[in-house]
């Protein structure tokens, strides 16, 4: 096709505008705050930052939830008048089992425990073998568990990054027990490593009678001040989730940081339960299964609040009250990947891949002036047509560019070129063939088409791999070229061509450049 | 001046019998890579913190380093870095650490990533650290299946591709060839000890997606002759072929060498390995194409191509 209506020229026309105005927003202030002003973001190993990549540890999860069912199925048989023997759980095979006091309360037992209500539905069954009987947790169950896990550890995540004052932190699952959080601006992420790597989950336990020898029902657990071990019951009086606020403070007495808590109503109720009738005793404060303190209860504490002291200094005691704030996490969450970069190196990187993109961009095109000519001259139009429409199309996404992401638009810029090559040659042998510029231009572009057509394919198809199995700056390196790819068959076969029969219908040339 | 190009790689109409030196390529190409695979297995590839797992923490003093000064201080808080070496200006310095081992081992990676900072921050006050990496060992494992998932996918799908537009003949000579060139890439790791992490599988993909296109380029004027000139010879065929599509591969190759160089030289030292590697990758792409790639052809396709005898 060697004509080209004006409709058609008005569109290609179009495209390249479209491609300059949505570039614009990278170098440009917003005129108002009400136009789209899409930019492309920096990636972390260009502006300095942190990327952190934490799991999730499952199971802890299973395992917490195997101690709280046992515990709900021990006070559900006493309040049924129901007996047990020999209550063992087994977090291998997420399984507790116990011996009926008497055959003749199977039935009784089976039916109360099947009736205990769970969150979710069908969560562990309940099955009878002679005397013994199994509770055993079911997979569907606990994978539905721990999606609602991963989701509120994003949340919680979230709530202490911002505490800390990050700004645009990015927060996002990866795959089901994993996430990703960007801190751009933080080279130095030691402090959120920590209060992330906290649980900061909060109970309030009674000690074991005999709180120096553990017993059924209760577990040993370290007394951080005192450096002892106390056996503490396994049974939750009042957990940290009925937390409303908490903040550090100066106790008035001891001078020294304490943290004092503020419980919502059902917390408060339970708390003035405990404390009424358990005047005497010791109630532990325990966090992430070490106890902070354990005084002894004076008063019955009705008002549902308190304050707990436990040797801290003003960091420690901020960041307690800062994690109690934004709430425990379900399950421990462990940083397994961290990288930093410090701002001086990301400008080193901006620099060098700026200095190389304009090398290549500049070595290119003189290699294809030289190499073609007239129709070189084309190409290289083509190819700073190509260069901003890449850049536009990051810029609307959004997309994120990497130094690796440079490297991809300079190769994509060195790849793209081929298909003018491709077209050139056949020109030539056209003309060489003895075919007149006419049939020789139409040739030798029907003939590469099919050609570029493959050439790319194969390109496109190694590279979508690449983004699918790779990670992070090697991922953008796939997408810039993907998106390369796809400029370039634009700027190739329609932009050059345009040009090409542009200039062939303005100057009718007897002879070709090739 | 834009009338005519200046230069060209060869002149219009050569006919180089690349057929005759067939055997030659294919011999040296086997060798190279039957050697590239010694060096594989020894001395091995040099892994990246990507596939090894560990802590890098690269650092830039005020004062020119002392490194052992640094490597005794490191020393004696308990770290025991496996390097501590100056890279780039005397001031800056690169310490690796291994990932330990046994319980605990993704925590206490990250708990030395911190105290290797901390260390610094005392023994040469004003440091600057420039990067802090930790992998835990899970994740490096994680990474390289990956890695290697992508490649063989890729490799796969290349095959695919290419049997469903070509023939069977040409997807086996192009895979088969995209292997020697892969084996030899990473023979040039083993001797240029640049490290294999999650770029250098991104540099060998663009070299196989780069690598395939030349190829695909040359088979598709190969499939254009053998309808064109029934009669003649497969030999005579690929020749031929090789030969009209010369300017195109040499020039083609030029651009990508032209575009990478600068990367090469300026990129710093995330993007020197990877541009390196894949300048070495397009000059073997190329001969590849040129040297093996047919002569494959000839070899396998003998029978079914061209069925009246070479």
């Amino acid at each position: 096709m060697m004509y080209y209506s004006r409709l058609r020229l008005l569109g290609v026309a179009g495209v390249c505008l479209l491609g300059v105005l949505l570039c614009l927003p990278n170098f440009l202030k917003a005129p108002s705050s009400s136009l789209p002003w899409r930019q492309i973001h920096l990636g972390l190993d260009l502006k300095g930052g942190s990327y952190l990549l934490l799991q999730l540890d499952l199971k802890s999860l299973e395992h917490d939830r195997l101690l709280s069912l046992q515990d709900q199925a021990r006070q559900t048989l006493l309040d049924h008048g129901l007996g047990y023997r020999d209550f063992v759980r087994d977090d291998a095979t997420q399984r507790l089992s116990f011996t009926l006091r008497s055959d003749a309360e199977r039935d009784a037992v089976l039916s109360t425990l099947r009736a205990v209500p769970t969150a979710v539905p069908n969560e562990f069954q309940v099955t009878a073998t002679g005397e013994r009987i199994d509770l055993v947790l079911q997979h569907d169950a606990m994978l539905s568990r721990a999606r609602d896990a991963v989701a509120q550890s994003i949340e919680i995540v979230r709530r202490r990054i911002d505490a800390t004052g990050a700004i645009d932190p990015s927060i996002a699952r990866e795959g089901d027990d994993r996430i990703v959080v960007e801190l751009p601006g933080v080279s130095d992420p030691e402090r959120i490593k920590t209060l992330l790597g906290t649980t900061a989950r909060l109970t309030f336990r009674l000690l074991a009678p005999n709180p120096t020898a553990a017993s059924p029902g209760s577990t040993m657990l370290e007394d951080i001040s005192t450096h002892t071990q106390l056996a503490v019951q396994d049974h939750v009086d009042v957990d940290g989730t009925d937390l409303t606020n908490a903040g550090a403070v100066i106790d008035q007495q001891s001078g020294g940081w304490a943290v004092t808590f503020q419980l919502n109503s059902t917390g408060a109720s339970a708390f003035g339960n405990v404390t009424r009738t358990n005047v005497g005793r010791r109630f532990a404060i325990v966090l992430d299964n070490k106890v902070i303190e354990a005084p002894n209860i004076i008063n019955p504490i009705t008002a549902g609040s308190g304050q707990i002291t436990g040797g801290f200094d003003a960091r420690s005691a901020s960041d307690l009250a800062l994690l109690l704030r934004a709430g425990a996490l379900p399950a421990p969450l462990a940083v397994i990947e961290q990288r930093s970069i410090g701002p001086s190196l990301g400008a080193a990187s901006i620099h060098a891949g700026v200095i190389s993109l304009a090398a290549g961009f500049i070595l290119v095109v003189a290699f294809m002036v030289l190499f073609y000519a007239r129709f070189g001259l084309y190409a290289d139009i083509a190819l700073l047509a190509n260069l901003v429409l890449m850049v536009g199309i990051l810029s609307l996404f959004q997309a994120t560019l990497t130094l690796p992401g440079m490297a991809g638009m300079l190769l994509t810029l060195g790849m793209a070129v081929d298909a003018n090559i491709l077209i050139n040659e056949r020109i030539r042998e056209e003309v060489q063939r003895g075919r007149g510029v006419l049939q020789a231009l139409q040739a030798g572009f029907d003939r590469a088409t099919g050609t570029i057509i493959d050439s790319n394919a194969t390109a496109f198809l190694a590279h979508v791999m690449l983004f699918v199995f790779g990670t992070g700056p090697v991922k953008n390196f796939a997408l810039t070229i993907t998106i390369g790819i796809a400029t370039t068959l634009f700027t190739t076969l329609v932009l050059s061509r345009l040009l090409i029969v542009r200039w062939y219908a303005v100057t009718r040339p007897s002879k070709l450049p090739v | 001046m834009l009338s005519r190009p200046l230069f060209r790689f060869v002149r219009d109409g050569q006919r180089i019998a690349f057929m005759r030196g067939r055997h030659m390529g294919l011999i040296v190409s086997a060798v190279l890579s039957a050697a590239s695979l010694l060096l594989f297995f020894q001395p091995g590839l040099k892994l990246g913190l990507d596939f090894r797992g560990g802590i890098v923490v690269e650092a830039q003093t005020s004062a020119p380093a002392n490194i052992n000064q640094l490597r005794s201080a490191l020393d004696q808080a308990g770290i025991h870095p496996d390097a501590v070496q100056a890279f780039g200006s005397d001031r800056d310095v690169r310490i690796s650490v291994s990932a330990p081992e046994g319980a605990d081992r993704e925590a206490r990676t990250q708990q030395i990533v911190d105290r290797v900072k901390n260390t610094l921050a005392k023994a040469a006050p004003g440091t600057q650290i420039q990067r802090a990496d930790a992998v835990g060992a899970s994740v490096s494992h994680e990474l390289f299946r990956n890695g290697l998932l992508a490649l063989g996918l890729s490799l796969g799908m290349i095959l695919v591709y290419i049997w469903v537009r070509f023939e069977r003949e040409f997807a086996i000579s192009a895979v088969l060839t995209l292997v020697l060139d892969l084996t030899k890439t990473i023979g040039f790791l083993a001797i240029t000890r640049f490290e294999f992490d999650l770029v250098m599988v991104a540099a060998l993909l663009t070299i196989l997606g780069y690598s395939t296109n030349d190829k695909v380029v040359v088979y598709d004027r190969i499939r254009e002759n053998l309808r064109k000139y029934r009669t003649m010879p497969l030999r005579d065929v690929l020749d031929l072929s090789i030969n009209e599509t010369l300017n195109r591969t040499l020039g083609t190759s030029m651009t990508v060498f032209l575009a990478a160089l600068p990367l090469a030289l300026f990129g710093g030292s995330t993007l020197t390995g990877f541009a390196t590697v894949m300048l070495f990758g397009i000059v073997v792409g190329t001969s590849s194409s040129i040297f093996i790639a047919a002569p494959l052809l000839l070899l396998l396709g003998k029978k079914r191509l061209r069925p009246s005898g070479e």
